[in-house]
């Protein structure tokens, strides 16, 4: 079995590590009655006995003593952290695995990929390379951030070229939220786009998720739960949306999209975590579903969000009305595990590469260009250190030549493209 | 005459543990006791029987058992019941790149109470292959290959005559398909007067792994170097038979496992051959290969098997010999592999028509050679002439040559008459057809 790593960055990937974490915990709780400290806990769990004195670390088989996450927790300003280290999740982290400072980045790309990326870059290789030295068989980091923020987009981008350095065969996987129209941080084009290039370039896949489509999602749950017609009975002990049921008695804002997002990275680990009869590792993920190294955008989508109490089993009636190229007619990749999610009985996760974050990243474009051909706010990221104009210019191409590339697959999508010709069986 | 089994993968150990499941309960089902040792002595291995092997088991173990030995025995048998079973040892290797399928099988096995996996026969490692060929066939298959070749030489050693290999996988995924191809070359390279009949499953057409076809390609280009016949399952068949003919539901690979090993346990388990000489065949990998694969360029087998029905219907059911084999012999001709549906339209080209125009006008399906296999109840009595009729062979190699039959008189896994089919025919053509087009076209793309 092997182990991932979780890697949460800023303020945004922090908040939605703590309900993954949280999530995690509760599925393991609800799987796991034995209190075996078992194959599928280490995934993501280390089982410590602090009375050891080698530090601790014990065995698969054993009874648990004390679970400890597999994650470092980086933030440039100590709020959140000390926020999680103060909630009920405070024994699942160690204190050798935080690394906070006390100003925060400002919203500034630069600050946070280059003043702090260079300034603590020992410190997180060896938080790093302590975390990977606790596992037996590493096999994925799952990178945790915010795209419109400081620390999140600027720090969380240079600790990924970091794992590309120091761990270049360990797969990448990248969780990243991207701001909404009306995020309320003004430079966020400007850090997004400044990230996606390094994105493009150091990550193996990333799954980008909009803060916007997390706000329909959770409207639209709102307004079935308030609303539900009569015949339909909610199931409240659903972990997707709420943390009812959770440790903290009251919810916070954010919590029920960040639920979200939790889940997500909670399903695509089932498959290599618990059995089935048709298993998928994550490294399949990337062989399968990136085509072209650039191209490793991956959209989620999740089902059940709600549960309805007679819900039907998806089969694979989707497969005649997608569109797909025309070198990958059949392009499925299936996995099939045992054990369902806490509170539902089915649940079913996508991973589509699809031409659709186009629109996305060509929004995106056209915010940046709107600030950057007036040079607003830009004297504030050329202040810092080692940061110049052709950074941007570069990004911005960058971007450019990606949203080509996915424009390239769509243009293809009505035409017939003839097969190539190639020898024929003799009849 | 013992056949060693190497199940690599997913897909093959969770076949390989349905293949033993089946060939274990029908040698045990109060079957005449040749036939029952003979597949016993082929398929598993007695452990032997010293003071330390008990099983506790309570569902089995009758009151009064006492086992005569020292003191703690004799306090223990009044607190505990003790019964020896003879345990059965399958003669195969269990190979995956990750733990949980072996884990899960070898469990499954021991809960079936009649067999087991060794104990000592597998080998894992913690990461898979990741999809990926090239990784399964250059890179995990030479590194662990002294580890397996140990197993395998050790299941060997244990064999009193070797009767062959049948290494079992999937072309789909990574593990099965790239080390699996690698083992079939060390199995060639260290034992090269053996037999190797690999068992392959072909994925599902449409998309069980999206490189499904660049690795399936890779390997049967491979292992058609390597091995001396690859028998082949198709998923979307097997599917079909499942929902079809076995009016299953919801249809779980763990129901094609099922429907797969019940076909290539009609295959393997004991029959008398021509050459056999009146006694069940000691060598029965070297006679199928040898009836099948006449020509070094034409190894690809395909199986069916018939009557195939869901087990609440057998016993409501009668079969007859006759009805069975023209039922049978139109399969093989119209390409199917079930009862339901056969087009009956499909006839052999007239012989007037020549003989080298195309063989696959009208959707018929030329044999270059059949196994036709026969177990049950006046299996003696049966009418295989259809089989012989030249017309639904290739001219060059004449009807009596290439029909092989085996006969069993001892009824098959509760069927009273069945028969299994092995072919070498263009049955497979269509999907490997397909398969080489898809792989061609996502290479050429760009």
């Amino acid at each position: 079995m092997t182990q991932s790593v979780v890697v949460q960055v800023g303020q945004c990937g922090n908040q939605v590590g703590c309900r993954f974490w949280d999530l995690a915990l509760r599925e393991h709780a609800h799987v796991n009655k034995r209190g075996l400290y078992d194959e599928a806990l280490s995934s993501f769990f280390r089982n410590v006995d602090l009375r050891k004195s080698d530090g601790g670390d014990c065995c698969v088989g054993g009874r648990i003593q004390h679970l400890k996450a597999r994650a470092v927790l980086i933030d440039m300003e100590e709020g959140v952290v000390n926020g999680i280290l103060q909630g009920p999740l405070r024994e699942v982290f160690d204190s050798t695995q935080l690394l906070t400072d006390v100003s925060g980045s400002g919203n500034n790309w630069a600050v946070g990929h280059l003043t702090y990326g260079s300034a603590y870059r020992e410190a997180i290789v060896n938080k790093l390379r302590k975390a990977a030295e606790h596992c037996d068989c590493l096999q994925c980091f799952f990178l945790i951030h915010s795209m419109g923020g400081g620390t999140g987009s600027g720090l969380g981008t240079r600790v990924l070229s970091l794992l590309e350095e120091e761990f270049p065969d360990v797969c990448r996987i990248v969780t990243a939220m991207y701001p909404s129209a009306e995020d309320d941080v003004i430079t966020s084009p400007y850090n997004s786009v400044l990230a996606m290039r390094e994105l493009t370039e150091h990550a193996d896949c990333v799954l980008p998720v909009e803060n916007q489509s997390l706000v329909d999602i959770v409207n639209k749950i709102s307004v079935m739960s308030h609303g539900a017609k009569p015949g339909s009975v909610l199931r409240k002990d659903s972990t997707v949306t709420s943390g009812q049921g959770s440790l903290s008695p009251t919810e916070k804002p954010f919590d029920a999209m960040n639920n979200i997002v939790a889940n997500l990275l909670l399903n695509i680990t089932s498959s290599a975590r618990f059995e089935g009869s048709l298993n998928m590792d994550l490294n399949e993920i990337a062989m399968n579903l990136v085509p072209f190294p650039r191209l490793h955008y991956l959209v989620p989508s999740l089902t059940p969000l709600y549960t309805l109490a007679d819900v039907n089993i998806p089969t694979r009636r989707l497969r005649p009305s997608l569109p797909f190229v025309s070198w990958n007619q059949e392009g499925w990749k299936t996995g099939l595990c045992s054990v369902p999610p806490v509170g539902h009985s089915h649940s079913l996760l996508a991973l589509a590469n699809n031409t659709c974050v186009k629109p996305t990243f060509m929004e995106l474009r056209d915010r940046f260009t709107k600030l950057y051909r007036k040079k607003a706010h830009l004297h504030h990221y050329l202040d810092v250190d080692g940061m110049e104009q052709s950074i941007f210019s570069e990004s911005l191409s960058s971007l450019s030549e990606l949203i080509d590339e996915y424009h390239q697959l769509d243009a293809t999508k009505a035409r017939l493209i003839p097969d190539a010709p190639r020898l024929s069986i003799a009849r | 005459m013992s056949v060693v089994t190497v199940q690599l993968g997913q897909c093959g150990n969770q076949v390989g543990q349905e293949l033993f499941d089946v060939i274990s309960s029908d040698a045990q089902d109060g079957q005449r006791k040749t036939y029952s040792s003979v597949s016993r002595e082929r398929f598993f291995r007695q452990t032997s029987q010293g003071g330390k092997k008990m099983r506790y088991n309570k569902n089995k173990a009758p009151r009064g058992f006492y086992y005569d030995c020292c003191y703690v025995g004799k306090v223990l048998k009044y607190f505990f019941f003790f019964l020896r079973v003879p345990d059965f040892e399958a003669r195969a290797v269990l190979v995956d790149m990750e733990p949980k399928v072996i884990n899960h099988s070898m469990n499954r096995a021991a809960k079936s109470g009649r067999w087991r996996y060794a104990e000592a026969s597998h080998f894992s490692q913690k990461q898979g292959s990741g999809n990926n060929w090239a990784n399964g066939f250059r890179v995990l298959g030479p590194r662990h290959r002294d580890a397996v070749e140990e197993l395998v030489r050790r299941e060997v050693e244990h064999c009193d005559v070797l009767a062959g290999f049948i290494p079992m996988m999937s072309v789909a995924g990574g593990t099965g398909s790239g080390v699996g191809t690698f083992v079939t070359q060390c199995l060639r390279d260290v034992y090269p007067s053996s037999f190797v009949l690999n068992h392959l499953t072909w994925p599902y057409g449409t998309g069980e792994v999206i490189v499904q076809n660049y690795n399936s390609v890779l390997t049967l280009a491979h292992l058609y170097q390597l091995s001396d016949a690859l028998l082949v399952h198709e998923n979307d068949a097997v599917h079909r038979i499942c929902s079809q003919q076995l009016n299953l539901k919801q249809i779980s690979f763990g129901d094609l496992n099922r429907v797969i090993a019940h076909q290539l346990a009609g295959v393997l388990q004991p029959a008398l051959t021509p050459d056999s000489c009146g006694a069940y065949s000691g060598n029965p990998l070297g006679e199928l290969v040898s009836a099948l694969a006449c020509h070094p360029e034409y190894k690809l087998l395909s199986a069916c098997s018939i009557p195939q029905m869901a087990s609440a219907s057998i016993a409501f059911s009668t079969f007859s010999w006759p009805a069975l084999l023209k039922h049978l012999r139109q399969m093989l001709i119209a390409n199917t592999k079930m009862e339901e549906g056969i087009d009956w339209q499909v006839r052999p080209p007239p012989a007037s028509a020549g003989r080298t125009s195309s063989l696959t006008a009208g959707g018929f399906n030329a044999s270059l050679a059949n196994l036709l296999i026969l177990r049950g109840k006046d299996v003696y009595s049966a009418e295989t002439g259809g089989f012989e009729d030249p017309a639904i062979y290739t001219s060059w190699l004449p009807p009596a040559e290439a029909l092989s039959l085996w006969k069993s008189p001892v009824p098959f896994d509760k069927y009273e008459k069945s028969a299994t089919l092995v072919s070498n025919s263009q049955a497979l053509l269509r999907p490997l057809d397909d398969m080489v087009r898809k792989a061609w076209n996502m290479f050429a793309s760009r």
